[in-house]
């Protein structure tokens, strides 16, 4: 069908206004980090509350209330009084809100402003390191990766569902005219090359008037402008590739459209030219499917309409009495073969008729109204010529991107406006779905509601059952089923998504049959919602994240609707067009990438890099904050509840901006596992998609860690300097320092890959922290005055720090060690292998189906039927976060839930699904 | 363009084409790295050397603790008139009579030879020096210059007294100990105290100012500790300096003086003391230690139990992770029969 990829609508256009404004994204790792600031934020109300209490019960109970003036001599209560620490007697009213506020303040860098900045910067890095990338620059187009917006990195290592369109992204968009079948005859069935045909050119050569007219209908019905060079090369400007193709090849075929100039269009067939006027032009629309130019042979006065359109929207409009069934075969054989059909058709009009039609025309194309309808009432009684296929070649690696990303988890959805068999048969070919009888395609079609909801409730049905078989289950929805089923039937739709690894849609228009939708939900916003955009709303809704690609126009808003979207920018002669849509959706979510093959770099490389090191980085801003806090508390517990700050007001603002941000920052160069690792086990993502490096429980990890640093910190400096030389000052810095030195080595510790930047970092952080101490120490004006100097002549402070550093560290290693040897994750495994020179180097090799199935028939493994449970989580089972899939609305999963209690154990088969 | 550039030509002329990224180990994220990762070889020599270190530094800092003489003696109860001492609030009522005896003697019995310097400090239990609203009662300002005088206004509520700013301000100041000691060595040689270079040489140069004179203090209606005689400047006031470096802990010690003569075993010390020093009113205890210090200080044997214990644990460890290598020695697990369908255990 021609034109539906390649328009590309200005922005007043109704699919330029469908866009809407996007909405600012939030990274789903954001959404975690609010979360558990928020869990903080109430943890530290709690503090603040419980130390405010206690707080003024001491200050009741042992402090003391006099006024100096009044009372002399036998002051002294009965009770025990701390007499040195005097209130007035009487407080003003909120005396009594001093003390908790003095914890807030106290408390109030738990939670870490400086996470903020620091998210920033290095996600602006992990961009950069995107647009830096060599191995996705795509010498050919000479066009390098860009991340548009810099904030959402992280949630490309999360990605769970990918939607893609077709022409353009997994195919070149460059089209070639390959077949073509005129009144019956085939062309190009041997060579696979129409042009080189013989028969027709000789057809051709002999004026044989089917085939004259047919090409003619490819070199006039159609908007492409041609422009004469000074050699007199004749070049073409077409808005769609398909019609670029037609013309060219009829230009091949001696059908040459030699000049457009106002009205006048010159055809030049061997050597002879031709003049048509122009009259009126039937313009394409996705609803229509067709398009029509009317013009008048010069020669002979005789007007004509020329159609060119899909077949459904070409075929049933046919004369009566015309024999169409050879060209619905000629269209069903080139959509086996993957390609792009269109049918030519043509019809002479009456002079009467014209006129009559042309002044409804006229108004019609004035109003804008009812014009499609005006537009029907000349096209039919049609004579079809012939039907012509074109190829729109698949893009290098698309197969091999698909079938790694497939292994990573990825659930793959594929939105196409060609036919059915030529979605199917691209889908084929591009590892989408695997033929019989690995693979198993379900269709869902039907004209009326009952009809798609019958053939919805078969494939559920027979998705439920064979989902226990290793079988790739794929369904086909066309876009009619697809609208009513996201209409009528969202439930049951939705839980075939979830259990589909792989879906197509084909046929689908940006807004399909304007009356259903407006209907819907989406008149509310004052939007025309595609079915793309309702279908990614249904995966949001469901908590899955998901990526569109697209390679602009009329799935701008798609890509915009997802949580990220991708746009192919490789392709010349598209990008000023893709520029000016994209640049209206003001970047929101957008990487612009050359070819898709790079897409499983995107993914796998900066994604998960991306989604890893803000885990760590996050998460550690929390411990730092919650670190020098919690030594707060605890001396608020041996200073009378007073909120007293152990560290002076200089060194609480260098630890969270020098001393801590700083060796944190370069842990955006870390690699947990080196690049080839991960493509040759995509399958690590399911830790980044399903968060596992960043949930409630790995938060109370390093929560439980600071608590116990502030520990180790608090009791030990109390102790090591206690008595004589417990002075504040000294003491409070020997804290810090302990800090100082457990948090380089809590960095050291997570840190997988150590470059030269990461030891300055780490190391040159320490030894700054000393010297920017001993400058302090070196201000007569200065509370610290001579304290780092004192300290760092003792053997006694370097004794300390040892111990801090060994006590500290020494659990945390083992507990480290221990899970690493004993329980290690993948991700561990990984690295072992990598590191250790294990055989990861064979792993090319190995058919990774064979290994599969080896494992299913070991009793460790699971081998009951994996399904795709939205509530049960199997990578997260066993942490408090499983319920991460909680969804938006409840009733839908009811049903699931019901249903997958019929076996007792499942789990996603990542392999075999 | 597409046909103006092969793919060889793009990767062998990058200059040719202005979006070709630029190539830097960093920008490609290829910096040459080290990755250890954690064998049980490396886990388990580095908790044996740490225990090979630990175990001789903590005996090192135990015997450093040991060899400290410290003498210490508590004398808040025993330094009260027998027919005060029944209730708490006799014993403030003593102590707050201007006019009862305050005179007291303590022996101490030096147990084994102490070098001199001999440190004198006394020990308070139960002070909360580092109490917010004592701890900021001070103006450093006024400390340390004589025009800044009424530069009281955190000294609330001991900023002036009859009108005028007190010098030096704040709570801190105004409880100042005020017990005094006095020396005798076998009941005829008075020993002398030094009581010049007891406090920090930074604050007697630069936070204690030399013409800050006390003014006006210990004048108002409450009596809290000492009083300081006023015609001496603050740079010279060293009792108050060490008493104003507050201490971060309930329980302290702060240096009173030092005895420049060595102490020989079985020495009887004579103490008078005057126990001027309210510490009844909050259930206090008052020491008096006589210590010698070493490389470590005073004596502390946390350090020296902590490192052994440390060392301990961590030579322990490193047997429980040898035995556990031994007995189940973690096979390197090949990555090509990882099971992606399992559970992995947490992180």
């Amino acid at each position: 069908i021609e034109n539906l990829h390649d328009v590309f609508p200005g922005n007043e256009t109704k699919l330029g206004m469908s866009r809407g404004v996007p909405e600012p994204k939030l990274t789903a790792v954001d959404a975690m980090i609010d979360k558990l600031t928020g869990a903080i934020f109430v943890f530290q109300l709690v503090v603040v509350i419980v130390l405010g209490i206690a707080g003024n019960v001491w200050k009741e109970t042992e402090a003391i209330k006099i006024n100096s003036i009044l009372i002399s001599g036998f002051v002294m209560a009965h009770r025990p009084k701390q007499w040195y620490v005097r209130y007035p007697p009487e407080g003003q009213w909120y005396e009594l809100l001093i003390i908790p506020l003095r914890f807030e303040l106290l408390c109030s860098i738990m939670i870490p402003i400086s996470i903020k900045v620091s998210l920033d910067l290095v996600k602006s890095l992990y961009a950069k390191f995107i647009d830096w990338d060599i191995e996705m620059y795509d010498p050919e187009s000479g066009t390098s990766s860009h991340a548009a917006n810099t904030a959402i990195s992280e949630d490309l290592g999360q990605v769970e569902y990918i939607l893609t369109d077709k022409t353009g992204t997994l195919t070149e968009n460059r089209m070639i005219f390959r077949r073509c079948c005129i009144s019956g005859i085939f062309y190009g069935n041997e060579s696979g090359d129409a042009l080189k045909d013989v028969d027709l050119q000789n057809a051709v050569f002999t004026g044989s008037p089917d085939v004259i007219r047919f090409l003619s209908i490819m070199a006039i019905c159609n908007t492409v402008v041609p422009t004469k060079s000074k050699s007199g090369t004749i070049s073409y400007k077409a808005q769609s590739q398909d019609e670029d193709a037609l013309v060219n090849a009829a230009a091949h075929l001696h059908v040459t459209l030699a000049s457009k100039s106002g009205n006048i269009i010159v055809i030049n067939y061997n050597g002879s030219n031709i003049q048509y006027e122009l009259l009126d032009t039937l313009e394409f629309t996705s609803d229509r499917k067709r398009m029509s130019v009317v013009v008048r042979d010069c020669q002979n006065g005789k007007v004509i309409l020329m159609s060119k359109g899909a077949d459904e929207a070409i075929l049933p409009y046919s004369f009566p009495g015309q024999h169409t069934k050879i060209f619905c075969e000629a269209v069903e054989q080139y959509a086996q073969l993957g390609l792009r059909t269109l049918c030519l058709a043509w019809r002479e009009l009456m002079e009467d008729e014209y006129r009559e039609w042309s002044l409804m025309f006229k108004e019609a194309n004035s109003t804008l109204w009812r014009l499609a309808e005006v537009c029907q009432r000349l096209e039919h009684n049609l004579e079809i010529l012939g039907v012509t296929a074109i190829e729109d070649h698949l893009q290098d690696g698309v197969p091999e991107t698909i079938e790694m990303l497939r292994k990573a988890g990825m659930y793959f959805w594929m939105l196409t406006g060609d036919k059915q068999s030529t979605a199917i048969q691209i889908a084929l070919s591009c590892n989408f779905i695997s033929p019989e009888p690995k693979g198993q395609l379900l269709l869902i079609d039907g004209k009326t509601e009952d009809e798609v909801f019958r053939s919805l409730e078969r494939v559920l049905l027979t998705m439920r059952i064979t989902t226990a078989e290793h079988k790739e289950v794929a369904f086909v929805i066309d876009g009619w089923a697809l609208e009513i089923a996201l209409k009528h039937h969202r439930k049951a739709f939705t839980e075939l998504a979830i259990l589909s690894r792989t879906a197509l849609c084909c046929r689908v228009t940006p807004s399909q049959k304007a009356q259903v939708l407006q209907s819907s939900l989406a008149m509310l916003h004052g939007l025309r919602y595609g079915c793309w955009v309702q279908l990614v709303e249904l995966l949001k809704s469901c908590d899955y994240r998901t990526l569109a690609i697209g390679d602009g126009g009329n799935d701008v808003r798609m890509i915009q609707q997802a949580d990220i979207g991708v746009g192919i920018s490789g392709r010349e002669g598209l990008q000023a067009a893709r520029a000016a849509d994209y640049s209206i959706g003001s970047n929101i979510n957008q990487y612009f990438i050359a070819e898709f093959r790079f897409l499983t770099r995107l993914i796998l490389v900066h994604g998960r890099y991306s989604y890893n090191r803000t885990a760590f980085l996050s998460q550690y801003s929390f411990y730092k904050s919650l670190l020098i806090c919690f030594i707060q508390i605890l001396f608020s517990f041996i200073s009378g509840v007073s909120g007293t700050s152990l560290f002076n007001s200089v060194s609480l603002m260098a630890y969270n901006v020098f001393y801590t941000s700083i060796p944190v920052m370069v842990s955006v160069l870390d690699k947990d596992l080196s690049e080839k690792t991960v493509m040759q086990h995509p399958q690590i993502l399911f830790y980044c998609q399903a968060g596992r490096l960043l949930n409630p429980s790995t938060f109370a990890g390093w929560f439980g860690r600071s608590l116990y640093h502030a520990i180790v910190v608090f009791v030990i400096s109390m102790h090591a300097y206690a008595n004589e030389k417990s002075e504040m000052e000294e003491v409070a810095m020997v804290a810090l320092s302990g800090c100082i030195w457990l948090q380089a080595f809590v960095v050291a510790l997570e840190t997988n890959s150590f470059t030269i930047l990461q030891h300055l970092a780490i190391w040159g952080n320490l030894a700054a922290f000393y010297i920017i101490n001993w400058i302090l120490s070196a201000l007569p004006a200065s509370g610290m005055y001579t304290i780092m100097f004192r300290l760092c002549r003792q053997p006694t402070y370097w004794l300390t720090m040892l111990l801090i550093t060994v006590a500290g560290m020494g659990p945390v290693l083992a507990l480290k060690y221990f899970r690493y040897t004993y329980t290690p994750s993948k991700i561990n495994i990984l690295q072992q292998a990598e590191r250790l020179g294990g055989p990861i180097l064979s792993l090319g090799n190995i058919e990774p189906q064979s290994r599969s199935f080896e494992k299913e028939v070991s009793p460790l493994s699971i081998t009951l039927p994996k399904n795709r449970n939205p509530v049960y989580e199997p990578l997260l089972s066993d942490s408090p976060n499983s319920t991460r899939r909680s969804l938006g609305t409840v009733t839908p999963f009811d049903f699931f839930q019901s249903s997958s209690r019929l076996s007792s154990n499942y789990s996603r088969d990542y392999k075999t699904n | 363009m597409a046909g103006s550039s092969s793919a060889v030509a793009g990767s062998t002329a990058p200059g040719r084409n202005p979006n070709r990224p630029k190539y830097s180990k960093f920008s490609q994220q290829e910096l040459p790295a080290c990755q250890p990762i954690l064998t049980p070889k490396l886990v388990i020599t580095a908790f044996t050397i740490i225990g090979i270190i630990f175990i001789p530094i903590g005996i090192a800092s135990l015997s450093a603790s040991q060899d400290v003489v410290e003498i210490s003696n508590r004398y808040e109860t025993e330094c009260i008139p027998e027919g005060y001492r029944s209730t708490k609030d006799d014993k403030i009522q003593f102590i707050q009579n201007p006019q009862s005896n305050k005179n007291c003697t303590r022996t101490l019995t030096v147990p084994k030879h102490m070098k001199q310097p001999i440190y004198v400090y006394y020990q308070l239990d139960n002070f909360y020096q580092n109490h917010r609203r004592y701890v900021k009662s001070k103006s450093d300002k006024q400390l340390r210059s004589p025009g800044s005088e009424s530069d009281t206004s955190d000294c609330k509520p001991e900023n002036n007294a009859n009108g005028m700013p007190i010098v030096p301000c704040g709570l801190i100041a105004w409880s100042l100990f005020n017990d005094t000691y006095s020396f005798t060595r076998n009941n005829y040689v008075s020993l002398t105290v030094n009581k010049t270079g007891i406090s920090w040489k930074s604050d007697r140069e630069h936070k204690f100012g030399k013409g800050v004179y006390p003014k006006n203090f210990q004048s108002g209606g409450l009596i809290g500790g000492g009083s300081l005689v006023s015609s001496i400047p603050l740079s010279e006031q060293e009792d108050l300096m060490v008493w104003m470096r507050t201490a971060a802990m309930p329980t302290f010690r702060k240096l009173y003086g030092k005895i420049e003569f060595d102490l020989q075993a079985n020495d009887v010390i004579e103490v008078s003391l005057k126990n001027n020093y309210n510490v009844y009113s909050f259930n206090g205890k008052k020491r008096i230690v006589l210590s010698t210090a070493n490389w470590i200080g005073g004596k502390n044997d946390f350090l020296g139990v902590a490192y052994i214990t440390v060392g301990g644990i961590c030579f322990f460890l490193a047997l429980c992770f040898t035995a556990l290598y031994l007995k189940k020695p973690s096979r390197l697990q090949d990555p090509s029969y990882l099971t992606w369908n399992t559970n992995p255990g947490p992180l």
